[in-house]
């Protein structure tokens, strides 16, 4: 392998170099039609005409990265890097144009806090309904919601409709839910800025607890203070390339560097 | 590297979707049965009557189509269960293969954020019309009951007739969302071309009235076959016979097999598209 981890010292027991995230030479490439082509009439005469035009945009060109379980593995780069369409690709959201995505462990991700809820339906409802679409069963959410309903700090509010609920509420029984089993690797991306702070820091201890308990933490963020706090190592994207992975330190310094 | 531990997931191998798609559904059905509940809890929660729509609504049609058209067609016996024995098996593919097609493009923003089986929003759009039709057999065994029509022990092939359009639906719905996914014009497309389907089945009309000569298009008709399977044993009162048996069977494995794997060999491509 190309890259080599460094651990740091405290996390030397956990990180014992068994890879949870295997990219091998990933890309990912947007078809982007030159002009937009919404029906079927255009299309017809288009593809007859041969004038069906794509530019190919890659969004991933051929990036290799091994991420080792325990790990706190941060993501930094401008807008458009490629850093969220590589977050996809690990979370089976999209699969790659060309290589290979291996994962050796349950993903959890971080729903963008509050997507898949409905309005209509209370919290509780929404618990169970939240849960289900991170690929959880009953009994599963059974076994958690008290837990979800202390976490939010919503008991008096858990049997409303969530059309009633402020948006840090909502943000508040998103993280809850996402975040209620310990996943095996825990994407979050772009740090949550919702909630007072005294959510954040339960936040922050609640991923920080997990990964004490052996989790992979995934971070995209653009908070490059909170990267180097938290992160074992970094990779910084560029165009879709790796430009550098390593050390938080030393990677954040050269990419700060670049973009003066 | 580590090459004895099996991983969880790997990109590359997806060697059959169909086969791995009814695998991850499986999976998921807890989300399914989920998605059902909300789309029918949700769409009646601010409604004083709430699911008691489902049943009000296909009489409430029934009423207006016995009113308006019993005249003309006097011809038939207790128009109230003709209409209504059809007209749930109607709105339950339409509605149903409606919703799986705007579902998949909802779904759309979810699926761009987190995994999901591709067929998980129609499977569970039919599944929430499945659910009508069911609690729409109540109205019809009522009215039934009204305008004193017998209730043939035939009424018990029902659940057969039920699965056969289950599965023509849900086949219809993955063919008809794979396709709005690529093209945004097939959902407008599909409301016109629904409007004439309904008018090209003998949904409210007797099949007597069809000209002789117009028989060979009503044939190659999927719908004028399944209607022929909730009618036969709900209103005349008799078993299909194969022959009528085989046309219906033919269309609704077919398409079910056909839907499923047009739509889950394009499965990677949606999460690009939506």
């Amino acid at each position: 392998m190309l890259i080599e981890s460094k651990p740091l010292l405290s996390q030397e027991t956990k990180l014992n170099n068994e890879p949870i995230i295997t990219l091998q030479d990933v890309s990912v490439a947007y078809r982007v039609p030159k002009e937009r082509i919404g029906t079927f009439k255009e299309y017809a005469i288009r593809t007859l005409q041969r004038k069906v035009q794509f530019n190919k945009f890659l969004a991933l060109k051929d990036v290799s990265v091994t991420i080792n379980r325990g790990e706190v593995f941060g993501i930094i780069g401008n807008n458009g890097a490629g850093k969220s369409t590589m977050l996809k690709v690990i979370s089976r959201v999209l699969r790659p144009t060309k290589g290979r995505v291996l994962l050796y462990g349950t993903i959890a991700p971080l729903l963008e806090l509050g997507a898949g809820f409905h309005p209509e339906l209370t919290g509780r409802e929404n618990v169970y309904l939240n849960g289900a679409l991170l690929g959880y069963d009953q009994d599963e959410m059974d076994a958690v919601f008290e837990e979800i309903v202390e976490f939010s700090e919503l008991r008096e509010f858990i049997d409303a409709p969530l059309r009633t609920y402020s948006s840090g509420m909502y943000a508040r029984l998103g993280f809850a839910v996402a975040t209620a089993h310990v996943p095996e690797i825990l994407i979050v991306d772009e740090i949550l800025s919702v909630g007072d702070e005294a959510f954040q820091r339960k936040c922050n201890e609640r991923m920080q607890s997990y990964q004490e308990q052996g989790s992979t933490v995934l971070i995209v963020s653009h908070g490059l203070a909170k990267i180097q706090d938290m992160c074992n190592r970094v990779l910084w994207l560029d165009h879709g390339q790796v430009q550098m992975i390593g050390d938080p330190t030393e990677v954040i310094e050269a990419y700060r560097r670049s973009n003066q | 590297m580590n090459t004895i531990t099996k991983p969880v997931y790997d990109s590359a191998a997806n060697a059959s979707p169909a086969l791995t798609e009814i695998q991850e559904l499986k999976h998921y059905r807890y989300l399914l049965k989920q998605l059902v509940r909300r789309d029918i809890v949700a769409r009646y929660k601010r409604s004083a009557l709430g699911v008691a729509w489902t049943m009000l609504n296909p009489l409430g049609t029934m009423l207006i189509m016995t009113f308006v058209f019993s005249n003309l067609f006097k011809s038939v016996q207790s128009y109230p269960v003709y209409i209504l024995s059809g007209l749930i098996a109607w709105n339950f593919f339409a509605q149903g293969t409606n919703a799986a097609m705007s579902g998949l493009v909802w779904g759309g923003s979810l699926m761009q954020r987190i995994y999901l089986p591709r067929t998980i929003f129609g499977v569970s759009a039919i599944g929430t019309a499945l659910v009508n039709l069911l609690l729409s057999i109540i109205p019809l065994l009522l009215v039934m009951v009204i305008t004193q029509t017998t209730i043939h022990l035939t009424f018990l092939f029902l659940p057969i007739s039920i699965l056969l359009l289950t599965a023509f639906a849900l086949g219809f719905g993955l063919l008809l969302s794979a396709l709005a996914i690529f093209f945004p014009d097939v959902a407008e497309m599909y409301q016109i071309l629904l409007m004439a389907w309904m008018y090209l089945t003998p949904v409210i009309y007797p099949e007597e009235i069809i000209p002789a000569q117009f028989m060979t298009i009503y044939r190659i008709n999927p719908m004028y076959w399944m209607l022929k399977m909730f009618r036969m044993p709900v209103y005349e009162g008799v078993i299909p016979t194969l022959q009528d048996l085989w046309p219906a069977l033919a269309w609704s494995v077919g398409m079910l097999i056909v839907g499923w794997i047009f739509f889950t060999s394009r499965s990677d491509e949606y999460a690009y598209r939506v």
